[in-house]
């Protein structure tokens, strides 16, 4: 990293291995402070600072942990779409790397999802479970996590693992969001509505919603989220890149 | 249109799935009373389900003979060099798999709706989605048999991805069994799952191409 690289003249730059590791080196304290920041406001203003629910007492602070990791475990799948179409239209090798390095957050975030809303549903609707149309979506988004997750470990050519878990990613996607409707169609559900990011949710014009008190801190914790998942997906990466690094490295050793 | 009767031959005289996936689904509808009990009447409700669920996972049985004899014995990369495109190769695979399998399965699901006491007004709705949705579960199938081809034990990594990809398929094909067999109107699940079977044959064997070139390389 002796020599200085030239100016960057396009966002694509940043997709060459050596300015992404530079660029994510340089971000990352910013990125880690934030997200500390973030989720300490907002578990602590949430936890010890809000008002307990008049219907469901203190257990309305669940909230703070299950909107958020639900939100990110959904956005990691875009991410992923994302990528791998990246990968396969222009073939940037970091893309890849990232959508593989997003997988198991987005899995880990999906099940955190599913086990605080059981623990949550335990004392509001009487159960750990229901086949609601919103659960069991998350648990098949679970299940495609995992055979992607699957699929990139079964294959030793990197490659050829990141062209068909590209592959996977975009037809999954495709069934994942028919999957949503198949369920809204199958049955109807215990689960409320979107209620924190609709249109009239903010101004206060309808009349389910999450209300004030708790939105700001709930607010800010789904940064403090994002914020991690970006973190996760940042070193995981930067390790992805290291690892093929390595791997390069040890292949030259073996040819000379 | 030779390959569509290869693969029929082959399929029927190799010992392949063509007796199997029957002889499993049979075997599957057998079990079910030891597990839920001999009682007709809770027989009677999930009969359509379980036909579904039975008809899904034979069908899952032999998905991986779809290309992994082909892909052993290079008759695969002679097929990607052909005249004949690989989109047409995956479709006429799927097709074989579909007549070696689905219909066989359709055909069979009336007789052992016999012996899970299935109403009579179901059977009607039981054949006909499982006619228009096992073409789909084929073609489906058939991508993921595409993805896992190069793989040495592709085997459960094939049920592990296809099966969520099943999903809006069961719901909608059971669907139209069980609300077939209560007497309520069948048409809009009908509907949908004539649509999900036309999409998958009309998309994925482009997706299933774009994976077996990536296995060949």
């Amino acid at each position: 990293m002796s020599e200085r690289l030239p100016k960057p003249t396009s966002l694509w730059e940043y997709a060459n291995p050596r300015r992404f590791m530079a660029l994510s080196g340089f971000l990352l304290p910013f990125v880690a402070v934030g997200t500390a920041v973030a989720l300490l406001i907002g578990l602590t203003w949430g936890f010890f600072f809000t008002p307990d629910d008049y219907r469901q007492g203190s257990t309305v602070k669940i909230i703070y942990i299950h909107v958020p990791s639900a939100m990110v475990a959904i956005n990691a799948w875009m991410m992923m779409l994302v990528a791998s179409l990246i990968w396969l239209i222009r073939r940037h090798h970091v893309s890849a790397l990232a959508a593989k390095a997003a997988a198991p957050v987005g899995a880990t975030m999906t099940l955190i999802a599913l086990a605080t809303g059981a623990i949550w549903g335990q004392p509001m609707w009487g159960t750990w479970w229901a086949w609601d149309p919103r659960l069991t979506s998350f648990l098949v988004l679970f299940l495609f996590y995992l055979g992607y997750m699957a699929l990139w470990a079964a294959i030793d050519n990197d490659d050829t693992a990141a062209e068909l878990t590209s592959v996977l990613c975009i037809v999954g996607s495709v069934f994942a969001v028919l999957s949503r409707y198949a369920l809204a169609f199958w049955n109807q559900g215990l689960h409320q509505g979107a209620s924190v990011l609709r249109a009239g949710a903010v101004t206060g014009d309808t009349e389910e919603r999450v209300s004030n008190i708790f939105a700001v801190p709930l607010f800010i914790s789904m940064a403090g989220f994002v914020g991690f998942f970006i973190l996760l997906l940042l070193v995981r990466t930067r390790t992805e890149v290291r690892a093929r690094r390595m791997k390069a490295l040890q292949a030259r050793e073996r040819m000379s | 249109m030779a390959l569509l009767k290869r693969d029929l031959a082959l399929s029927v005289r190799a010992g392949g799935g063509f007796g199997l996936a029957l002889a499993f689904f049979l075997i599957v509808v057998t079990l079910t009373p030891f597990a839920v009990g001999p009682n007709s009447a809770t027989l009677a409700t999930i009969a359509a389900g379980i036909l579904w669920l039975g008809a899904l996972l034979s069908c899952l049985l032999s998905l991986d003979r779809i290309l992994a004899l082909d892909f052993e014995d290079g008759s695969l990369e002679l097929l990607a060099t052909a005249p004949i495109p690989l989109e047409g190769v995956a479709t006429l695979k799927a097709f074989a798999h579909w007549l070696t399998t689905g219909l066989p399965l359709t055909l069979a699901a009336p007789l052992l709706g016999v012996l899970l006491h299935l109403p009579a007004e179901g059977f009607f709705w039981l054949t006909l989605s499982l006619a228009i949705g096992t073409p789909a579960l084929s073609v489906i199938g058939t991508f993921g048999a595409a993805l896992t081809v190069g793989l040495k034990r592709g085997g459960l990594l094939l049920s592990l991805i296809v099966l969520p990809l099943y999903v809006p398929t069961l719901i909608f094909g059971a669907e139209v069994a069980r609300r077939g067999t209560q007497g309520m109107p069948a048409d809009t699940p009908l509907a949908l799952l004539a649509g999900i079977t036309l999409a998958t044959v009309a998309l994925l064997p482009f997706a299933s191409a774009a994976a077996i070139r990536i296995n060949l390389r």
